[in-house]
């Protein structure tokens, strides 16, 4: 299975990126870690005329706190996140997901910002995105323009960046000290792409639920915040009923897809469950972090 | 001309210069142009992990890398692991606890391991299994690879090794 | 120097190590021939059709392309696949009622496609990339048949013929009953029908397929290097199809990554390649890769049983009728070996006196169905291992009480089982203790009685915990025969040349135990070569957990033969009787005197021809022996295989809370080794059982192509094992070895399936098909 031919550059400034997108159009993909884009070439399923490797350009690879936030270049890998002592502080949610990501050697090369321009429907990295209330910075032939979470990706697979576009940044409000968080997923072996994913952070103020942000992986065609489950929660202790109703509402806000790996109703009823075990875990005032 | 490129690399601890398609894979590029056919390839889908390698200290699966993107890098192969005709701590686990069989996942299996281990020096069973998660084998069941990793590590942190050697 | 005890016992540290661990070893794909072209397949695309046209001039335009064929071209210069790998054994013939048609395989598809993945045409470049580029570029022309998907709509009149000069789908049929099982049914005190299925899945080594060819013009000899378990069989088929003796053809199996069976036939592509390497002068090399792996590399299992059987009311199994289908794909290239297994490994460690077995080997429009570790027999002890649990519970039993209540006693052992193996010769259980590894088994795991005490206060608390078990028989070390050399070296070493072909077993390193055991010699002292036909002229090969007990045996024949002539010609040296001598530390040495002794070099050169000889009159030159060993028939291992299961009910996934193994292979000559082939066959079992499954749309359209959709399980998927060994030495082979290789494969689907239905059976759930999935135990429990 080896690729079909392709003119390969490797620009070493964002600048050069925005000319060749330019002179290329559709004809070029950009190369981030590779660990998506290979395999598809390999099999033939992707035949980009043009490679654009991003790989030398250092200015695209950085973790950087900034006041209330972290800032991410879209290039840095997942490995560095794993073990950067910044993202385990600030932003502890991402921390652990991260760890789910594939394999370690995966996550060598793999990119943040690879994983959210791919926007796989089963991915972590786009779910932790929504639960955090990231966004990302996009750069195009006119210049830089930020996108939300919420307005990031339009469909499975399909982001909101235009062809002559490229994700270079992403960027996280820090996690509140105070909040918790629980991540799980359900897929058939470790480090599969999840069946269903459930994260989810919450903000406790004297015994009340201040604020809750949940979200799913691989359920529906895309990840998005589940609005409903989250009003389940707001204003009220997080108690078993509670989490019930959230889960149940959980369960039927999602659009859930069918395929070889499980049933609409099936995810449907993960999600009910990972919900519920979520939240469980993240209300557990003795639960480590 | 962008279709072919060319690389300057350091492999096994020698600096060489390279010629090939811009799409050679990397994993290719060691097989058929230096001859290193230590590194196998299971899936050429970046699943199996049996072509894993170290790029720049790190494991990285070769099938899914192309040579152009070693470029500059570091490479260190199964055939760069034992230095002075001595076996790396891990690969005398992996001999002294039948840890492999056909062979063919255990250049992947290799680097995975020590990759992880300098990440995790002491790690718990659990820990072990996942780890090895990431390379497929089809001969072992995996059972003896775990044990093989603990006794790497114990071996690795200066520790004695626990139990008798296998009795010949 | 060689132990007191000797070697065989020891687990010896492996001498393969060195080269794969320092990536020294060498895989067909490491070959590299001067001149060399790589070929690659074009491949069908649909699942049952006519080849209209194959246009292959825009692929012969491509860069770097040197020649390509399709098959209609190919039909008119080569034969299909011969057909002399279906072997019906006389014996068998006479004693079995069957009928088999073989429809023979053309090594590229001509008139019609029969399965996507089916190769049409072949094309050779300069590099593996430049054929793909060209393979693109070929186009086919296939008038789409409708496919045949489900063997049992196969067997109606109004279905699609795959090989149309048979009208029937149906190319194996065939009985075999002891007893009166309708009588016995109809008198029955219960009496149940169930139907089982044990899906499709494949051996999936982690080394593809791969053959290399190369035609030396100076001697006209073709020399082929395949990923291959059966070197000899290749050799024999390459000089049918080539038209070349035997003795113009090496065949050899460098280091093979695994093969487990999948790779235990010839292949049309094995003989494709080096047709080609003649043809174009070129050496040629063809990879397989994963993708192509998956549609081209055949697949298993794919068992419809259906079931009947009766009962007492203490749970004594009365009469068994099975009526089973085999989804054979397209072609059938091992003929009644599969189907045949599995009929003869139904009654598996049970005594009963009625027993029935009809069954039909259908094909589809899907990839053929070769062995794959186990080879029929998982498919076998599902069915009667889910009837042992079902009779449990239909009478509120212990499964496990149910068992030893049915379990041959070992006071009756041997036992005769009634019906003939696929050698013709009469089943005789010929050693072994069942109950007592049923009992291992349960103290193992903590014990039957603590276990239920757990399991009913867990269920208070909403846990779900389950007791598997899986206990089944296995025949090993099937004939017809194995081959050995044995030559003594100048050096004094020992050179072993055996038929044998491994693909990770350690083989180089037990047979140089055995031989040093033989000799007195240390292993190092052992030359060993396999997978050679140069090597050795006649063999047979490593299918059917078979080299241990062959090979020994062979080895211990030609030994016997030439320790007399090493100690007529010791003897003559030495001025004894060859009664006083014995071998010792690499030498031969006069008994009751240390030190009174030639070395094995002294005694090799004492044995060369020549004027100055020095053997005795009558002893011939040379100090080599070839001997073939013939079992007497199959000997028998067995296991029991214990699971306790944790069901999330929520997720429907299952925790393996504890494995146990007890299994019994006789002597074992390594014990390391032994563990290492128990785990990596539980573990493929457990992958059968969970994980990996190969699926088809109704069209006949496979739905698997990479490793995203056939899961092959990961160290984070399967359990530690615990394993415990018995030893009952085989009475049929001088060491007293049994087959291990497949065993442990068989029983972890039933496994599996009875701890899922023990852990819910509050609910009365059935699992009577595999693969076990969380969605289905979910559903299970919420409905």
């Amino acid at each position: 299975m080896k690729p079909a031919s392709f003119d390969y550059y490797a620009p070493t400034t964002i600048d050069d990126v925005m000319a060749l997108l330019k002179r290329h159009g559709s004809d070029a993909r950009l190369l981030a870690g590779g660990q998506t884009l290979l395999p598809m070439m390999n099999f033939r399923l992707a035949t980009p005329e043009v490679i654009i490797d991003l790989n030398r350009i250092p200015e695209l690879a950085f973790i950087r706190e900034a006041g209330r936030q972290v800032h991410i270049g879209a290039m840095t890998r997942q490995r560095a996140l794993e073990f950067s002592a910044v993202i385990a502080r600030d932003l502890p949610l991402l921390h652990e997901a991260i760890k789910m990501v594939g394999h370690l050697p995966t996550r060598s090369r793999g990119t943040i910002g690879g994983s959210l321009a791919n926007a796989d429907s089963a991915a972590e990295i786009p779910m932790i995105l929504q639960v955090l209330e990231g966004e990302v910075l996009v750069r195009g032939p006119n210049g830089e323009r930020t996108i939300p979470a919420a307005e990031l990706v339009l469909d499975a697979m399909t982001t909101s960046l235009a062809e002559d576009e490229m994700l270079a940044e992403v960027r996280f409000p820090t996690m509140p000290k105070e909040a918790s968080f629980a991540v799980e997923e359900f897929s058939r072996r470790h480090g599969d792409f999840a069946i269903a994913a459930v994260a989810a952070m919450l903000v406790m103020k004297d015994g009340l639920c201040e604020k809750a942000r949940i979200a799913t992986a691989g359920v529906s065609p895309f990840s998005s915040r589940l609005r409903a489950a989250e009003e389940a929660l707001e204003g009220r202790p997080v108690d078993p009923d509670a989490i019930e109703r959230a889960g149940e509402a959980a369960a039927a806000a999602v659009e859930p897809v069918s395929d070889r790996n499980a049933s609409e109703e099936y995810r449907r009823h993960l999600t009910k469950v990972l919900t519920m075990r979520v939240l469980k875990r993240a209300a557990d005032p003795s639960k480590p972090h | 001309m962008a279709k072919s490129v060319e690389i300057h690399l350091k492999v096994n601890g020698k600096n060489l210069v390279g010629h090939c398609e811009s799409r050679t894979l990397l994993a290719d590029f060691l097989r058929d142009h230096l001859n290193l056919t230590g590194t196998h390839t299971g899936c050429e889908h970046g699943v199996c992990g049996v072509c894993t390698i170290f790029v720049n200290g790190e494991a990285v699966r070769s099938c899914i890398m192309l040579a152009a993107q070693a470029n500059g890098a570091e490479i260190v192969t199964i055939e760069g692991l034992s230095a002075a005709g001595q076996y790396h701590p891990v690969q005398k686990a992996f001999h002294e606890n039948h840890a492999l069989q056909c062979g063919f996942c255990t250049p992947g299996m290799l680097a995975t391991v020590i990759d992880f281990l300098k990440t995790n020096p002491s790690p718990t069973e659990p820990e072990v299994r996942e780890a090895l998660s990431a390379v497929l084998c089809r001969c072992t069941g995996y059972q003896n690879i775990v044990k093989a990793v603990m006794e790497a590590a114990a071996d690795m942190r200066g520790e004695s090794k626990v139990g008798a050697l296998a009795n010949v | 120097m060689s132990d007191a005890d000797g070697f065989i016992g020891k687990s010896v540290l492996r001498r393969e190590d060195r080269r794969l661990l320092t990536g020294k070893g060498e895989f067909v794909a490491d070959l590299k021939l001067p001149g060399m072209l790589h070929a690659t397949f074009v491949r069908s695309q649909v699942a049952h059709g006519r080849i209209k046209s194959v246009d292959l001039s825009r692929a012969l335009e491509s860069p770097g392309v040197v020649y390509a064929i399709a098959g209609p071209d190919l039909a008119k210069l080569l034969p299909p696949v011969p057909d002399t790998q279906l072997s019906l054994p006389r014996k068998w013939a006479t004693r079995v009622q069957h009928k088999f048609l073989n429809p023979q395989q053309p090594l590229l598809a001509h008139d019609k496609v029969r399965h996507v993945g089916e190769a049409i045409a072949v094309v050779l470049a300069e590099s593996r990339y430049l054929a793909e580029d060209a393979a693109e570029l070929v186009t086919v022309d296939i008038e789409p048949l409708p496919a045949v998907v489900d063997p049992e709509l196969g067997l109606g009149v109004d279905s699609a013929i795959l090989h149309e000069q048979y009208d029937t789908n149906v190319i194996g049929d065939f009985e075999v009953a002891k007893g009166d099982v309708e009588a016995s049914l109809a008198k029955a005190p219960h009496r149940m029908k169930r139907r089982f299925y044990h899906h499709r899945y494949a051996a999936i080594p982690m080394e593809c397929r791969g053959v290399a060819a190369a035609h030396d013009e100076r001697t006209d000899t073709i020399t082929v290097w395949s990923a291959c378990q059966v070197i000899h069989w290749l050799r024999r088929e390459a000089s049918t199809v080539l038209k070349m003796p035997e003795a113009r053809i090496r065949c050899v199996a460098l280091d093979v990554g695994g093969g487990f069976g999948v790779k235990g036939h010839v292949y049309p592509e094995d003989l494709l390649i080096p047709f080609l390497a003649r043809e174009v002068g070129r050496p040629v090399k063809w990879l397989e890769d994963r993708h192509e792996h998956f549609m081209s590399a055949c697949h298993s299992r794919d068992q419809t049983h259906d079931v009947e059987f009766g009962f007492d009311g203490d749970g004594h199994l009365l009469a068994f009728r099975d009526e089973f289908i085999v989804d054979c794909g397209a072609w059938n290239p091992i003929g009644s070996g599969i189907a045949y297994n599995t009929a003869v490994h139904l009654p598996g460690p049970y005594k009963f006196d009625h027993f029935s077995v009809r069954s039909r080997i259908v094909v589809t429009n899907k990839v053929p169905n070769a062995p794959y570790r186990g080879a029929g027999r998982p498919e076998a002890t599902f069915a009667m291992e889910r009837v042992m649990d079902l009779i449990a519970v239909e009478l509120g039993l212990d499964p496990a009480v149910v068992r030893m209540r049915n379990m041959i006693p070992h006071s009756e052992m041997p036992y005769h089982l009634g019906i003939p193996y696929r050698d013709g010769e009469p089943i005789v259980y010929d050693s072994g203790d069942y109950p007592e590894s049923l009992r291992q088994a349960l103290a193992a795991i903590g014990g039957l009685e603590a276990f239920r005490e757990r399991q009913r206060q867990a269920r208070a608390q909403g846990r779900f915990l389950g007791l598997g078990l899986g206990c089944y028989v296995e025949g090993t070390g099937v004939g017809p025969f194995e081959s050995a050399t044995v030559r003594i070296d100048p050096s004094g070493k020992i050179y072993l040349a055996g038929g044998a072909c491994p693909q990770g077993q350690g083989m180089e390193t037990i047979f140089s135990q055995i031989v040093a055991d033989t000799w007195k010699v240390d292993p190092k002292d052992v030359v060993v070569a396999l997978a050679d036909t140069s090597a050795i002229s006649i063999g047979f090969g490593t299918i059917a957990s078979r080299s241990t007990v062959n090979l020994s045996g062979a080895i211990y024949n030609a030994s016997q033969v030439l320790q007399k002539k090493v100690f007529a010609i010791a003897a003559n040296l030495m001025e004894c009787s060859p009664v006083d001598l014995e071998l010792r530390n690499g030498a031969v040495g006069l008994v009751g005197v240390p030190g009174k002794e030639l070395p094995l070099a002294r005694i090799a050169k004492a044995a060369m021809p020549g004027w100055e000889n020095t053997r005795p009159e009558g002893v011939s030159a040379g100090l080599e022996e070839t001997a073939y060993f013939q079992p007497p028939t199959v000997t028998w291992a067995y296991a029991t295989h214990a699971a306790i299961l944790d069901v999330d009910v929520e997720l429907g996934r299952i925790e393996i809370e504890k494995y146990v193994i007890v299994h019994d292979c006789g002597v074992v000559v390594n014990p390391m080794l032994v563990d290492g082939q128990i785990h990596g066959g539980a573990v493929q079992g457990l992958g059968g059982a969970l994980l990996e499954e190969l699926t088809y749309d109704s069209e006949g359209q496979l739905l698997v192509g990479s490793f995203m959709d056939y899961l092959v399980p990961g160290a984070s998927d399967v359990p530690h094992m615990e394993l415990k060994h018995m030893h009952y030495p085989s009475p049929l082979n001088p060491f007293g070895v049994k087959g291990v290789g497949e065993g442990s494969a068989i029983a972890p689907p039933v496994v599996i399936a009875n701890g899922v239905c023990d852990a819910l059976s509050h609910l009365k759930v059935e699992f009577n098909a595999t693969p076990i999935k969380p969605e289905q135990i979910a559903r299970a429990v919420w409905s």
